[in-house]
């Protein structure tokens, strides 16, 4: 809209959003003395994404990119009215970001937040505008060019086999590893909660009979269904607080964390099994509404409320001997925040669904750059959420028994010496106003911003009565967004792994035989079942080493998609604008090479693995020892796969370059033919 | 008046995208049906064969 101001107005109005962005981001990095409004943060957000947007997009597109208005997407040349259609941008734009955005933009800042709420902030919006948003971009855009090719199939074309094998390696590394935490997530929110587990229990039903009404009554009337489906839910939120108040059916619902993996353990394979229509499908309807709502309410919240943020700008926890995860600020704070900066996962959605959809090239640009910046706001609420705690308050719901103390008086004993005070009282009444028996040791971020945004909520509408029924609501919201990631997760990895083995025997390969189904259903399900069972039984919470697990896995896929777009960049005779997609690469390198080498070989027992398994074997030993160990090695060998997967993909792409720019090798990109369009302005 | 009118279209047509209501119109479209058990029945049976629309993390 300002590209078409008069230019003295655009230049003053620009100067304006950058005299802001500076300003606020000055005043939340600098100041020090007291703690600051959330709303500094939002302004410095609202302002940076502006001016990336309008300013570094803009470049990428037009010097780099060349992003042609005229050429034909494979949209509009092979158009079939399923895979590939012409769609309008805005519908493409909420499509794409309703795809990307799940739980980790909400958990990772949360649990970064230990190092205080400046680390992340600024994370979040550097990483954002300069690498985040440019990878779901040009991944997009190349993705276009090429048919809308998958980013395997790109990385195998464009940097040869080995990037191509890498990359399937690392996505179904990185799918198997991320079930396995997020399931961790729900179960470290829902363990002895026999409100939540209710309410998310009653979630299954729910979503059957939608599918059944959408099946035999309306059609295709989702919309609708939906809206019943979410009248139903919050009829299950009442319903879990009298399940609470009443210690017969309460005691049914009160699930330790070992029962509560097994639970849903078994689901996850039951809804890879029945049919998508019966499950799968309502509940991602059901999970999209409540979460598009949900995100748009806690916006509106923060900015009516403009809470103030408790947590300093940087704790003494940058140092590395923090509770909620160990690690110094680099490389972990950038591991542990992933999606709300960069996320590799989004490659996936930029070469899947979204290339087949964008009718004109230009449109990339907004749907690419502009859905990564509303994801990454989605960030900057969750840094709120959980900033607006009491420091002590937000320590003792994350921080594992393990670290400050199996009882309340010594985990606030440990968390008040820390700096941050905090008393068994305190929590006790939090506790009561939220409706549980206790919020000691909740690792794992879900009830941390659950506290934060029943907290923000609650100032809002309903007071302090209604705390518990927003803590609830936020704790229902996270665990579907996580189930159905748990459902399209483990069915999405089923599909990849049958096509693989459908390579040694055929019939394996067939998505609709049900002895393959239920075998390779099996093998994903347990895979990740493995290490969700490792994190329920690890006594530092699990969270500890699978999170940052994660983060390297993520990262690595993010490192692949960045080479693959480097390389093509430089095929394309833009050797002199590949610090693009370079600078943001060599950084993740750094972060992922980095944040390895700590997880395998730190000698401080909670940061390596191997450290670990040593301080295990040289402890008493118990009963679980021996798996601990095995535990603690299994990850290093993980690690050192991943590292070694990154180097190889880095080598290939870095010969593909030299190969190129010294003129050895002849610069052929794997692009599509151009074909003029035929779309109307009307029409796109 | 008509902005917003406008503005509210996209957003329904951004919701029947992302809840399916759009796809299933096209299908019943491209095969000359109209819609009912059988025909949702058939329309998920075609996509059935096709992994899910992968969700992020």
């Amino acid at each position: 809209m300002l590209d078409g101001m008069n230019r003295p107005l655009s230049i003053l109005v620009w100067a304006v959003v950058s005299l802001l962005a500076a300003t606020a981001t000055a005043v939340i990095a600098v100041h020090r003395s007291e703690p600051i409004n959330a709303l500094w943060l939002v302004t410095a957000a609202t302002c940076c994404y502006a001016l990336g947007y309008r300013f570094y997009s803009k470049f990428i597109a037009a010097r780099i990119l060349a992003v042609d208005a005229l050429r034909a997407t494979p949209a509009e040349r092979l158009e079939n009215g399923r895979d590939f259609l012409v769609t309008n941008k805005w519908v493409v734009f909420g499509h794409h970001f309703a795809a990307i955005a799940g739980p980790g933009p909400l958990v990772g800042p949360v649990l970064a937040a230990q190092f205080g709420y400046l680390p992340g902030t600024l994370w979040v919006l550097a990483g954002a505008v300069f690498a985040g948003c440019v990878q779901d971009f040009v991944i997009l855009l190349f993705s276009v060019r090429r048919d809308g090719k998958s980013l395997t199939e790109m990385a195998k074309e464009e940097t040869g086999v080995v990037g191509g094998l890498v990359a399937y390696a690392a996505v179904i590394a990185i799918l198997i590893i991320l079930l396995a935490v997020i399931a961790l997530v729900v179960v470290n929110a829902l363990k002895d909660s026999p409100w939540g587990t209710f309410t998310i229990a009653m979630t299954i039903p729910i979503a059957l009979l939608m599918g059944l009404y959408l099946r035999r009554i309306r059609p295709g009337k989702v919309l609708q269904v939906s809206g019943l489906g979410f009248l139903l839910v919050l009829l299950a939120i009442w319903g879990g607080q009298w399940i609470s108040q009443h210690p017969a059916p309460a005691q049914v619902f009160t699930l330790s964390a070992q029962t509560l993996a097994i639970s849903i353990i078994v689901y996850a394979f039951a809804a890879s099994v029945v049919p998508v229509w019966l499950l799968l499908a309502p509940r991602d309807y059901l999970s999209t509404f409540v979460k598009l709502g949900t995100i748009g309410l806690l916006g509106i919240g923060i900015v009516a409320i403009h809470p103030t943020l408790h947590m300093p700008a940087f704790t003494r926890f940058v140092d590395g001997t923090g509770p909620v995860f160990a690690g110094k600020i680099f490389p972990f704070a950038f591991i542990t925040i992933a999606c709300g900066a960069i996320s590799g996962f989004h490659s996936l959605i930029s070469s899947g669904t979204t290339p087949k959809l964008v009718a004109r090239e230009t449109e990339t640009r907004i749907v690419g750059y502009g859905a990564m910046m509303a994801e990454s706001a989605v960030a900057v609420m969750a840094i709120i959420a959980a900033c607006v705690l009491q420091p002590g308050v937000y320590f003792a719901i994350n921080s594992p028994a393990g670290v400050v103390g199996q009882t309340a008086q010594a985990a606030t004993a440990t968390i008040s010496n820390w700096g941050f005070p905090v008393t068994a009282a305190d929590m006790q009444a939090l506790a009561h106003a939220v409706g549980e028996q206790t919020l000691f040791n909740r690792t794992g971020g879900a009830p941390a911003f659950a506290v934060g945004m029943a907290h923000i909520f609650s100032q809002s509408l309903g007071g302090g009565t209604l705390m518990a029924l927003w803590y609830h609501f936020a704790v229902m919201f996270e665990a579907l967004f996580i189930l159905t990631i748990l459902d399209a997760g483990t069915r999405v990895a089923r599909f990849m792994i049958q096509d693989a083995l459908g390579h040694i025997y055929k019939p394996l390969g067939r998505t609709s035989w049900y002895p393959s189904i239920i075998f390779t259903s099996a093998l994903i399900v347990a895979a990740w079942g493995y290490f969700l069972w490792q994190g329920v039984k690890d006594p530092l919470g699990g969270i500890n080493s699978l999170w940052p697990l994660f983060g390297i896995a993520n990262q690595l896929l993010a490192t692949v998609a960045l080479c693959v777009a480097t390389t093509i960049i430089i095929k394309m005779h833009r050797a002199k604008y590949a610090a693009v997609t370079l600078i943001p690469l060599v950084w993740l390198v750094a972060v992922t090479f980095t944040a390895s080498w700590h997880k395998i070989l730190d000698p401080n027992p909670r940061v390596g693995f191997l450290a670990q398994a040593r301080a295990l074997a040289s402890a008493p030993a118990t009963s679980a020892t021996a798996r601990l160990i095995f535990n603690n090695h299994l990850d290093a060998a993980v690690t050192g796969l991943l590292l070694v997967m990154v180097a190889l993909v880095l080598f290939e792409s870095a010969r593909q370059w030299i190969g190129v720019i010294s003129g050895r090798q002849e610069a052929r990109v794997k692009e599509t033919p151009f074909v003029m369009t035929r779309l109307t302005e009307e029409r796109a | 008046m008509t902005q917003i009118k406008e503005a509210l279209r996209i957003l329904i047509s951004i919701l029947r995208e992302i809840f399916d209501e759009a796809a299933y119109s096209r299908f019943l479209q491209r095969n000359r049906i109209s819609s009912s058990p059988a025909a949702y029945a058939e329309f998920w049976r075609e996509r059935q064969i096709k992994p899910p629309k992968p969700r992020c993390c």
